[in-house]
């Protein structure tokens, strides 16, 4: 099974600059089109097909510190190996 | 998926979510507020990982940050510490004051490449011949951010900048100044290094020499710098992505990483 998990997105804190959009080696993250509180596009997470492993690149690459990163429980042990 | 049903984050607490184990959250040492910075600038980075640093460090009631004149004005808003503002380029003489003073503290200065290697290139200088216990964290991108994009003395040559539309000409305007390469040579300077942050390695490396400037400091061996080549979207006038491109082709062969300087005692980890 694989590894499963999922962010947590302050999307009024996003810029659009979809720094983390090129960096996830998932592709799970995509701008949408409507507009957060500043204006900007937000990215979000694209949940339809749970491929999101909860491998944090995307919050070492985020300027605006927007995700907040969750991984499976049971995997805790495969990630400390 | 529309705003409406997209999940937001807007207290300190992260929420918990069923049978998953948080592995990254903001770190406590960063202000949970938004920043003036350009989208895709990389200011919010360095910002984080100093503010995971001082978390990591425990020391995040002693820190005080001197912060420049330049896009980083605003950068004791920001965090959750004491931060001060000091004149164009005297970050290290107002630093040097602080920790001379109260030596229990934590000292660091936050300076851009305006800010230290031009009209504050002499309290640099002085600061590092006097062996000063301070941290200063030097972001390099390359111009005047906050200005409009003018050329700095670490615009690589032939780069075109405001100030400069045909590209920087060696003949003309003197070679880029490689600040941190000379003050590794001097004696009071007990870490030097130069990092990137245009991949996801190269800034795990940043928060590691980050770290270790922080510890020369606190372990009283002397000054150290960390030099962070980062980007301005803005005034490159190109994406944000594209910048950390422009780091790696652009800058990197200009400005070698590595570390120029490490004290003995800061090898032992």
């Amino acid at each position: 099974m694989a590894i499963t998990g999922t962010v947590v997105i302050a999307t009024n804190r996003c810029k659009g600059c979809e720094l983390c959009v090129h960096a996830c080696p998932q592709h799970v993250l995509h701008l949408v089109s409507d507009y957060n509180a500043r204006g900007y596009h937000p990215v979000v997470l694209d949940e339809s097909e749970n491929h999101c492993t909860g491998c944090s690149i995307c919050a070492v690459v985020c300027p605006d510190v927007v995700f907040t990163v969750y991984r499976q429980a049971s995997h805790k042990h495969a990630r400390a190996a | 998926m529309t705003i409406d049903t997209i999940p937001t984050q807007t207290t300190s607490a992260p929420p918990t979510l069923d049978g998953m184990q948080l592995v990254y959250q903001a770190p406590e040492a960063l202000a949970e507020t938004q920043t003036h910075y350009c989208p895709g600038c990389t200011h919010g980075i360095i910002h984080r990982l100093i503010a995971e640093v001082i978390d990591e460090l425990g020391v995040r009631e002693r820190i005080i940050g001197v912060m420049p004149v330049g896009c980083a004005v605003f950068a004791y808003d920001y965090f959750n510490f004491d931060g001060t503002e000091a004149a164009h380029g005297r970050a290290p003489a107002m630093a040097t004051g602080i920790k001379r003073t109260m030596p229990d503290k934590v000292v660091f200065t936050y300076q851009g490449d305006g800010d230290i290697a031009s009209i504050g290139g002499n309290e640099i200088l002085a600061a590092c011949a006097r062996g000063e216990k301070l941290t200063v964290i030097f972001v390099n991108n390359a111009v005047f951010g906050m200005t409009g994009g003018q050329m700095a003395p670490t615009t690589p040559a032939g780069m075109v900048t405001t100030s400069s539309p045909y590209g920087r000409n060696v003949e003309l305007q003197g070679s880029p100044i490689h600040l941190t390469e000379m003050l590794a040579m001097m004696p009071g300077v007990a870490y030097a290094a130069r990092r990137s942050l245009h991949s996801v390695a190269e800034i795990r490396r940043t928060k590691k020499a980050i770290r270790l400037a922080f510890d020369a400091q606190i372990k009283g061996l002397g000054l150290g710098i960390v030099e962070v080549l980062s980007t301005c979207p803005t005034n490159w006038r190109i994406d944000p992505s594209e910048a950390m491109d422009f780091i790696r082709d652009i800058m990197m062969p200009e400005y070698p990483l590595g570390e120029f300087k490490i004290h003995e005692e800061l090898k032992k980890h």
